[in-house]
């Protein structure tokens, strides 16, 4: 008995597969490497929107499906940071790089200010309670004169290409490396956080409240913080696709579609599981710009029928997402004897 | 030194009164036991004392220091365990997953925590299946789990709620081990209990509950011969 | 600000109210049965509309007449739902469920998109319209009928849920599904019936309000926003808590437009809905 007990002391306490390990990090040196070999203007997009999605439904995954938190209003921290650097870079000339902090900043403060009352929530109320949350940003700044209002916000193109108003016309390069290097961030933050006591409790907190409380955690502040780190996640985002597009005005940013692709990139990836958002985001977003492309004008119809109809089966056949047909020896946490 | 104080615990729900002026104590290192007929506010007495449910009114003291209305993650903090009636395994994490959360509370560094829940898992006799998912456990080792889990916070007062029910004949006995193994090692018990024969087994004392109300307490020599527990919910007793 | 205005509103309020509060109440039976939330309610509630308005301009049926088709129709949809969707995820987790009536919301909506354009009609010179004028109020004729309508729909359904057989199965259902099963309650025929009649409600509220409302594809998000609110607010799982709720719903909305500012309806209603699940959760006659 004693023998068994030592060598259980003596595993790792993470099953990291070298295979895994080594073919991620040949996948980032490729992706650094992708724009040298000439990569034309609609490719460089792409991939930044695939980066850009990815950490957006990331974000989501930590509310939704590390604390089990269904947000249907999560574009709202999308649009606060769009809007954070913005206004600032308009009104004051301030360079984004130093407004996105502050936006980061007032996204974690709204969700804690709309975490605090709503959290306590169970789900269905929870769900609810963002709906409305998401539409009423969107309703509030199509009539704040302050911001534009239904007009939005129009960034002054700089003349010359220019890192400190973050802004590039010349080529898309720029803008892959930043959102590559965001994305490469915005996933260590979260691996970490997987493997860290916070994820531990947080999926406590997610697979029985009850059962967490008797465990010393305080479940509704373990939702806050959650629903903190995906809003500072989130944030950035905004920010960068403001810089990335220059107009942004409510529709645009604060659109209740952004909320239905985090979460259905993040149920397709596969919910609650650190490498969803990005199997989710790979397949969807080249679907959805491809057929931009080739079905044009009803396009936009066309790509949420296709989202509503993976959605529904997904959840039928497939609900923990595609990620489930991984063998599991390949994944990490997971190692049966 | 009384561990455990509860006086005139009541609560009601609807116009039933679940829990009907309870009073009882604990001495530490002791076990209690409870018993009673199916729907007589033995799981709601549990409910109240760890905070689950808000009682109308009593007094719950803990070490002598009330306990009453503070929240299920306080009270747990201060140093009281449980199990559930209705067992609550965290189905998608594996069974050392379930008990580390629980060992985080007093280990801070996460290996150690690891290996501190590897050793109560030991404990409880499932080492073997430590890596697999809670939700492919029998009930049986679901018991064993969250007895484990609950274990892991390193409580001074566990309260376990049926904890052989449902469990076939020959876990029992490695069950009733256990208690005793936890007994030895200074947890202070208080165990819901159907089986008849265990309660008397390893109980020091015990209270009866009937209809929300205390009908007995005392050692079990006494609730074995007390009239009123015959009546109610021994019927005829077979004297282990 | 006369107090024939303010009249006018709570009139007003009053009417829109009982139309919300049909909606809701179909919203409120499914969850009661099945927990689960249909988070594509506004849509079907669009489909109602455009039933009655393709019925009436492919066939020139009026509304009061097509009433009776959109109401099978809709019933139909909802067997439809349930036994190609909802059957599949009644064992799933919550946050699943969610997602895959959100999915089917957005399904129907982008379809209908697809097929209409997200154009707004209306029905040219129903039967039902003009204008009644009671003392110092105006009330329009079609939407007086809707709101009456409505509301026997409502005390139909309440009749049919707390009298009828079939409906104490249902209630029974939603009770104890387990039980009702070994008493011989099918489940599953229990949660189709749940559905189509859940959905019809919402295809007597919306083949009623064709006669007057704009249709579009987008009409219903708000009407099922108000709805989940008006559900939380009268209490998941009570029918009669859905009137009461409807009810306010509709007078918070109409007055806060003419007191405050009509563009902001929409915050009004959410305002209630934070202040109803923070001090009352259970809501006003809630099983929770």
């Amino acid at each position: 008995m004693d023998s068994k007990l030592l060598i259980a002391k003596s595993e790792p306490l993470w099953n990291t597969n070298n295979r895994v390990m080594f073919l991620i990090g040949s996948l980032i040196i490729l992706l650094f490497a992708l724009p040298l070999f000439g990569l034309n203007s609609f490719y460089l997009h792409l991939f930044i929107m695939i980066f850009m999605h990815a950490v957006m439904a990331q974000s989501w995954n930590v509310i939704a499906g590390f604390s089990g938190q269904i947000s249907l209003g999560h574009g709202a921290f999308f649009g606060i940071g769009a809007y954070a650097t913005s206004f600032f870079y308009i009104e004051y000339g301030i360079s984004p790089w130093v407004s996105m902090p502050f936006g980061i900043l007032i996204s974690g403060i709204f969700a804690i200010l709309i975490g605090i009352p709503m959290l306590r929530l169970s789900g269905h109320y929870f769900a609810i309670a963002t709906l409305l949350i998401g539409i009423s940003f969107q309703v509030v700044f199509q009539r704040w004169d302050l911001v534009g209002a239904a007009s939005g916000l129009w960034v002054p193109m700089t003349s010359e290409d220019s890192w400190t108003a973050l802004q590039f016309h010349r080529s898309k390069v720029p803008y892959y490396y930043i959102f590559l290097i965001f994305f490469i961030i915005s996933f260590f933050i979260v691996w970490l956080l997987s493997r860290s006591k916070l994820g531990y409790r947080l999926r406590a907190v997610r697979d029985d409240p009850q059962a967490a409380l008797s465990l010393c955690i305080n479940v509704s502040n373990y939702k806050i913080i959650a629903y903190v780190i995906s809003a500072m996640i989130m944030a950035p985002m905004g920010s960068l696709f403001a810089q990335y597009i220059l107009i942004i005005d409510p529709d645009r940013v604060f659109n209740i579609e952004i909320s239905i692709i985090v979460l259905l990139i993040t149920v397709l990836g596969g919910i609650g599981n650190v490498w969803g958002p990005i199997i989710g985001a790979a397949i969807l977003i080249p679907i959805s710009e491809y057929s931009r492309i080739y079905l044009g004008g009803t396009g936009g119809a066309v790509d949420l029928i296709l989202y509503g109809l993976i959605l529904m089966v997904i959840c039928i056949f497939r609900p923990d997402g595609l990620i489930s047909f991984v063998p599991k020896d390949i994944l990490e946490r997971k190692k049966q004897r | 030194m009384k561990i455990l104080s509860v006086e005139n615990l009541s609560r009601s729900f609807g116009g039933i009164k679940a829990n009907d002026n309870i009073s009882f104590e604990v001495e530490e290192g002791t076990i209690l036991g409870v018993i009673g007929p199916n729907g007589a506010g033995k799981s709601t007495l549990f409910d109240l004392i760890t905070g689950y449910t808000k009682a109308d009114n009593g007094k719950v003291e803990f070490f002598n220091k009330s306990i009453f209305g503070l929240t299920p993650d306080k009270i747990s903090n201060l140093g009281v365990g449980r199990t559930f009636q209705k067992l609550k395994p965290f189905t998608d994490q594996t069974l050392l997953e379930n008990v580390m959360i629980g060992s985080f509370v007093k280990e801070k560094d996460i290996k150690k925590a690891r290996d501190k829940a590897l050793e109560i898992i030991d404990f409880v006799d499932l080492i073997e299946k430590r890596h697999h998912f809670a939700r492919e456990l029998s009930t049986g080792q679901r018991k064993r789990l969250e007895m484990a889990r609950a274990m892991a916070i390193e409580p001074k007062l566990l309260l376990m709620d049926e904890v052989t029910g449902g469990v076939d004949q020959k876990t029992i006995p490695g069950l009733v081990e256990l208690i005793k193994k936890l007994k030895k090692s200074g947890v202070t018990i208080i165990t819901i209990e159907h089986n008849i024969n265990i309660i008397m087994e390893i109980s020091n004392n015990v209270l009866a509950l009937d209809q929300g109300k205390s009908i007995a307490f005392g050692s079990p020599k006494e609730i074995q011969n007390n009239k009123q527990v015959i009546d109610s919910y021994l019927g005829t007793f077979d004297a282990a | 600000m006369t107090s024939e205005i303010i009249l006018q509103a709570i009139v007003t309020g009053l009417m829109m109210g009982l139309i919300y509060a049909l909606i809701a109440a179909g919203l409120s039976l499914i969850f009661g049965l099945m927990d689960i939330v249909n988070f594509a309610h506004g849509e079907h509630l669009m489909l109602s509309m455009f039933s009655s308005f393709w019925l009436w301009s492919l066939f020139g049926l009026d509304p009061i007449f097509s009433i009776p088709i959109t109401i099978l129709l809709m019933a139909f949809c909802g067997v439809i739902t349930h036994y190609f969707l909802i059957r599949y995820i009644l064992k799933a987790k919550m946050l699943i469920q969610i997602c895959a009536t959100f999915g089917l919301s957005i399904f129907i909506r982008s379809i209908a998109q697809l097929l209409w354009t997200p154009d707004f009609r209306n029905i040219n010179k129903p039967l039902l319209e003009g204008r009644l004028e009671i003392g110092s109020v105006f009330i329009g004729q079609p939407q007086l009928i809707a709101s009456l309508v409505c509301l026997i729909a409502f005390i139909g359904l309440y009749l049919f849920v707390t009298k009828t057989e079939t409906g104490l199965a249902l209630q029974a259902t939603a009770q104890d599904r387990h039980a009702a099963e070994i008493l011989g309650i099918p489940s599953n025929k229990m949660f189709a019936i749940g559905w189509a009649i859940g959905l019809g409600c919402v295809g007597v509220a919306g083949g009623m309000m064709a006669n007057y409302f704009f249709i579009f594809t987008d009409v219903g998000i708000n009407f099922a926003l108000f709805a989940f609110v008006a559900v939380a607010l009268g209490g998941f799982g009570s029918i009669i808590g859905c009137l009461y709720a409807g009810i306010i719903i509709g007078l918070v909305e109409s007055l806060g437009g003419l007191l405050i500012d009509p563009s902001f309806k929409l915050l009004y209603v959410f305002v209630i809905y934070l202040l109803v699940v923070i001090y009352r959760p259970q809501g006003l006659f809630g099983r929770y």
